[in-house]
Formats: C-alpha cells, sequence, structure tokens
C-alpha cells in the first residue's frame, strides 16, 4: 500500500491531533451546546452551585480563621485575662426589690496581689484595668464608650500600638494625671477634622488631655459582653488606672427603668502575661483555682484567649468538613447530572455518530468530539459558578459582620475541578459514543 | 469494457447471528468494479443489497473473502484504518440525505476533508465550489432543515464529493423524493458519469437502473445477473 494516487495512508495531510483541529472541535462544540441553551444551562447547574459553594465555603472559613487569628493577636496568644461578672444571685435581687446598699462583687487588688504573689517566677506582668461606660464630649459632639482605666503595660501586652502621640507613662499614673489616649474610631467621630492630641474631651465633669490616637482595629474582642462593653477595641478610650479610681470611685450608680442601681467592683478586667504561650492554658487553670479559693461567689471568669482560639478552630474544622462534603457533594451530583445529559444526547445524536463514522470518523474523532462537549458544559458551568462563588463572600460581607477572604487560588481551584470533573464523567458518554457499530447507527432513527 | 479494475469482489460471503438463527446474507458474491462504472445494483428486499452496500461502503467487513479497494485488501482491516479508507476513497449519498443538522451547508460539505485532517481554509475552498457546482452556492450559510428534500440531496452530493473519492455509492438516492427533484439527482448523476466519476447505486427502481451503464441483480445473496445496461 506504497504509492497508488489514491493511497489513503500517505497521499493525504496530517489526519492526527493538531492545535487548529482542536480548536476547530472547541468551536462547534460550542456550537452545539449553544444550538440548546436551556437544556445546556440546567443542565450545568449542578455544576455552578458546586463551584460557587466550594468558593463561597473558603471565603468565609478563610475569613472566620482570619478573625481568629485576629482576635487571638488582639488579646495576646501569651495571656490570661480574668474578668468580673455580676453573680446571678445579685442580678435576680436587684431587679425584684430596692437595695439601698451597694452590690460589691469582682476581682479585687488583693486577688492580683495573691496571684502575683504565688505566681511570681512564671508571670511577666499583670496589667488590671477598670471599664466604666460614660459619655465623652467634646464641645458639642459626644460619644458613649467603654472608658478603659489601665497600666502603662497595656498596649504591650495586648499587642496594641499607639499610631499617633504616646500612650500615658508611670509619672502620669503616679500623679493620676487627667490625660487620655482614644481609640482609633471615637477619635474620628469627635474630631472629624481637628487633631485631636492636645485638645481636651470632658467625662462626667473632669477633663483629660489627648496625649494619643490608638491604631485602626476593625475586629471587636472575644467573650466581653460581660464587662457591658459590647464595643470594638476602637471605641475605647484609655486612662491611667489611679485616675479612673480617683475620679469615678468605686461605687458605680446606674439609672435603670426600676430605679437606681448601684455597684461597687474594684477591677474590671485583669490581663496575666506569660513569657510563652507553653504553659498558658494550664496557668489559667492555677489563676482560676487560687481565685476560687478567694472568691465564696461566683463573681469571675478567667478566659484564656489561646483555649477560645484552640476551640474555634475545632469547631472551624467540623464546620469545614460539613461543608466541604455539601460543595463535593454538589460537585459529583453536577458532574452524573452532566453525564446523564451526555448519554441522553449520545443517543439522540446516535444517527450523527453514524454519519460521521460513515464519512471517516475514527473512534477517537468521536471520543473527541463528545468529550470536548462535556468538557465545555462542565467548564461554562464551572465559571458562571465562579462568578457567584464571588458574589456571594462579597454580598455576606456587605450584608452582614460576617468576614470573607477569597484567596486568588480558590477560583483557579474550583475551576480545575470543573473541568476535571467534566473528563471524568464525559469519558464514559463518549466511549459509548466511539463503541457504536457504524451500520447499526446508520439505521437508528 | 477497457477501463481499470478499482474494485474487486471476491466470494464474499456474510452471515449474521440473530439469536439462535444465522442469516447468511451474502454467499460468494463476485464483482468487478472498473473506473467510470455507472453501475445499478438491483433485486428483491432481503436479496443482500444492504448487506453487499455496507460491505463495498467499508462499514462492515465481510465474514469470509476479499474485497480489493483501490489496491489494498480491505476485507481484514481494523476500524480505525476502515474509517481512514471511507473518509479517503470512498463517498456517501443516502436515501434520507444524512445531513448533519446543526453544521451549515458548507460544513456538512466539507466534513470529509475535516475527518482527513485537511485545514479549513482548504476545505472550505473546496466546499464552496462544489456548492457552486450542485447550484447551492447561495445557500452555504443555511442549515439543512432550511433547505427543500432535493437541495438536501444535492449537498450530499456535493459531500460525497468532496474528498475525490474512488467511487461513490449511493443507496436509493431518489427514494425520498418527488419525481422532478428526483430527476434532477438523476441529471446530476449522468453529468459525474460524464466527468468520468465511478458510481455504484442500489436501487429498486427499474427506471433508474435503466439510466445506469450496467445492472446487477441479487437474489438470496449470490449475483443473478451481472449485464450492460442497453437502451
Amino acid at each position: 500500500m506504497n504509492s497508488s494516487p489514491a493511497d489513503p495512508f500517505s497521499a493525504l495531510p496530517n489526519s492526527g491531533f493538531t492545535l487548529s483541529r482542536l480548536k476547530r472541535t472547541v468551536r462547534l462544540g460550542v456550537k452545539s451546546i449553544y444550538s440548546h441553551g436551556l437544556r445546556s444551562l440546567l443542565t450545568v447547574m449542578g455544576m455552578v452551585f458546586g463551584v460557587s459553594s466550594v468558593i463561597a465555603m473558603l471565603a468565609v472559613g478563610e475569613g472566620a480563621s482570619f478573625e481568629a487569628q485576629e482576635q487571638l493577636r488582639q488579646l495576646g496568644s501569651n495571656n490570661i485575662i480574668i474578668k468580673s461578672i455580676k453573680p446571678a444571685e445579685i442580678e435576680q435581687s436587684s431587679r425584684s426589690s430596692y437595695r439601698p446598699s451597694a452590690v460589691e462583687y469582682g476581682i479585687t487588688y488583693q486577688d492580683i496581689k495573691e496571684i502575683e504573689l504565688t505566681l511570681e517566677k512564671e508571670i511577666k506582668l499583670i496589667v488590671p484595668t477598670r471599664i466604666i461606660r460614660e459619655n465623652v464630649w467634646y464641645q458639642s459632639r459626644k460619644v458613649n464608650c467603654d472608658i478603659v482605666g489601665t497600666m502603662v503595660t497595656y498596649p504591650q501586652v495586648r499587642n496594641f500600638k499607639v499610631a499617633s502621640g504616646r500612650f500615658f507613662t508611670q509619672s502620669e499614673i503616679n500623679n493620676r494625671d487627667n490625660v487620655c489616649v482614644l481609640g482609633y474610631e471615637m477619635s474620628k467621630l469627635l474630631f472629624p477634622v481637628q487633631n485631636p492630641i492636645g485638645n481636651t474631651v470632658k467625662v462626667s465633669g473632669d477633663y483629660y488631655k489627648v496625649i494619643g490616637i490608638m491604631e485602626e482595629s476593625g475586629y471587636s474582642n472575644l467573650g466581653q459582653s460581660e464587662s457591658g462593653s459590647s464595643n470594638s477595641v476602637s471605641n475605647r478610650m484609655y486612662i491611667p488606672l489611679t485616675a479612673a479610681k480617683h475620679r469615678f470611685g468605686e461605687t458605680l450608680i446606674r439609672q435603670t427603668s426600676g430605679g437606681q442601681e448601684s455597684e461597687t467592683v474594684q477591677l474590671h478586667e485583669a490581663t496575666i502575661n506569660l513569657p510563652n504561650q507553653e504553659a498558658v492554658i494550664e496557668m489559667g487553670k492555677i489563676v482560676e483555682s487560687i481565685l476560687e479559693r478567694r472568691h465564696k461567689k461566683d463573681d469571675f471568669e478567667v478566659e484564656v484567649p489561646l483555649a477560645l482560639l484552640r476551640q474555634a478552630e475545632a469547631s472551624a474544622r467540623v464546620f469545614n468538613i460539613v461543608l466541604g462534603a455539601i460543595a463535593g457533594i454538589s460537585l459529583l451530583v453536577g458532574g452524573i447530572g452532566i453525564m446523564n445529559i451526555m448519554l441522553a444526547s449520545v443517543t439522540e445524536r446516535t444517527r450523527e455518530i453514524g454519519i460521521r463514522r460513515a464519512l471517516g470518523a475514527k473512534r477517537h474523532d468521536i471520543i473527541l468530539q463528545f468529550l470536548v462537549e462535556t468538557i465545555l458544559l462542565s467548564a461554562t458551568g464551572g465559571l458562571i459558578g465562579v462568578a457567584l462563588g464571588l458574589f456571594v463572600p462579597i454580598s455576606i460581607t456587605y450584608f452582614t459582620d460576617m468576614m470573607t477572604i477569597i484567596r486568588f487560588w480558590t477560583p483557579l481551584l474550583a475551576f480545575s475541578i470543573s473541568g476535571v470533573v467534566g473528563v471524568i464523567f464525559g469519558i464514559y458518554p463518549a466511549m459509548r459514543a466511539a463503541e457504536m457499530d457504524p451500520v447499526e447507527a446508520l439505521r437508528h432513527e | 469494457m477497457a477501463n481499470e479494475i478499482i474494485a474487486e469482489i471476491k466470494d464474499v460471503y456474510k452471515t449474521y447471528q440473530m439469536g439462535e438463527v444465522t442469516v447468511e446474507a451474502l454467499r460468494g458474491v463476485d464483482i468487478n468494479f472498473h473506473q467510470e462504472d455507472y453501475i445499478s445494483i438491483m433485486g428483491p428486499s432481503g436479496c443482500g443489497k444492504s448487506t453487499l452496500m455496507n460491505v463495498l461502503g467499508c462499514l462492515d467487513r465481510p465474514s469470509k473473502g476479499q474485497y480489493i479497494l483501490g489496491k489494498d485488501d480491505v476485507s481484514k482491516m481494523e476500524d480505525d484504518a476502515l474509517s481512514q479508507i471511507r473518509g479517503a476513497r470512498l463517498g456517501f449519498i443516502f436515501q434520507s440525505y444524512n445531513l448533519i443538522q446543526q453544521l451549515t451547508v458548507a460544513e456538512n460539505i466539507e466534513l470529509p476533508l475535516y475527518y482527513q485532517g485537511y485545514p479549513e481554509s482548504t476545505s472550505r475552498e473546496k466546499s464552496i465550489e462544489l456548492a457552486n457546482r450542485v447550484g447551492l452556492g447561495d445557500r452555504i450559510h443555511h442549515k439543512p432543515f432550511e433547505l427543500s428534500g432535493g437541495q438536501q440531496q444535492r449537498v450530499a452530493i456535493a459531500r460525497a464529493l468532496s474528498n475525490d473519492p474512488l467511487i461513490i455509492l449511493a443507496d436509493e438516492p431518489t427514494g425520498n423524493l418527488d419525481s422532478k427533484s428526483g430527476a434532477e439527482i438523476l441529471n446530476l448523476f449522468d453529468e459525474l458519469h460524464q466527468q468520468g466519476k465511478t458510481l455504484i447505486m442500489v436501487t429498486h427502481s427499474d427506471e433508474l437502473a435503466e439510466r445506469s451503464k450496467r445492472c446487477v441483480r441479487l437474489r438470496d445473496g449470490k449475483v443473478e445477473s451481472d449485464e450492460l445496461v442497453t437502451g
């Protein structure tokens, strides 16, 4: 079979696999999909939701883990935070009847001293804090915020930096000076145009000189509702602990609907800083036992941010596994849906396959044609899914406070999965098409 | 018959297994096909016409015997090689046109060339030339369903010519057409014959057989008669 003029094996141009041929096959595939648009669209819906849920899930997961990390950074991974809580029995009785004397509860200076003495070697720093909710005024502007009376080491321990100006000094604490450092958000609310530093703000009759502004930080603290501060850390004002004690006293009077309510709390919060995070969870338990010995009432809480993070991570893992399984199942279902339609399409187009085979199409030409169509369908679904998958987390962030992060590789990953699903679920229908006997196929009605 | 033999069927048998029953569709058929032949194959239904056509079209392999097409024995060839032979040496014209519905006229005509791996520019040029030749030069961007039956069959003829085949096989080419369209198709066949093409046509219509130059009659899987058409 060498040199006859009609030799089919040598007198022909290359009939193998070339790029221009593939391009043409793809173009014909697009045409074929486009020719029944609605059916194609419905076919790929499973893929669309599968791909978009992969992207959205990863974005939500990344956002949640970033937030948890950020909160840990703020609370400090080496820290144990102890907080005063109003015991439940006082809460009830103060509501039911008028009580003339102030309710006394919470962490005391004596507690701090005791902890300091017992754990002298283990603890690096301990920062006691008072938190008072008050209105802060500058001229006619007012912001309701948490006034935090604390020590010089607060920014260091809480990984919280002063953005401009400075934090207060030990001598200002000793002198009970009326100086304050504003949280970023409230500085913007009180001083929309002016430079706050050097100005004075007024809190219940006293004037405080603004000496600094803290850095911006948009994330709320972990579990702080107990101390009455649902505000974000940006909406706080920091003053020397001594000044807080001196100006506000230890008994706070609060107006409630049932009349007046007064309570005496020495310290609202204390941050115990350890040199590293190895012993932090264990040390938290020791601190708890010390406080338990000293307190009859259940009026304190020990919080270890690292333990909270570990918990958050564990539940995030479960969450991710569940969502991952859902996304995986929808991709599988999407793939099966596409395969189903392709099988129907192969049957429907039996005659077309017969014609193509009669006109010289080899088995692999038929495989390529149907595989390309399946991959195109699947990838189209993947593309729509990517668009939807980018849109969903963006709207989640827009309508709720939940943070979402879309990593550049997640759309790529999800899109490649759709391609792979196309190949996997396309092979079988394509093989079925190619295996057909041309004579039988041509006879098919 | 001065012309060279281009295809040869030598003692071909074809048996089918249909459940328990073995059907002998062809029982030792010998036919020679010469260049520029215009042959009609006739016979009652069940005589083995379709089976012979499938063998000639390389869509099916004989159970026994040889089929020489060009210089090659194609009776033992593998599937891919048969596809290659079909695409390179044969042109098909079917009773029901068998155009691909989602493709345009031009794309349908060039389909054999596409599977032969010709670049699109070459095949499109050829396809337009052939569309003009069958009188459909102004319809190349139409889809088959926009054409009449006669027009569709002319597209199929153009498609059968696109790969310059050794043999054109036509299976009841006028079976689905009214007499006027049928006559047009037969005129086109005469033209092709005059231009030196080799045509093999399966039909049960005497009228068609009379227009051909040679008539082979089959009966019970055997050649009953093989004679030149006179008149």
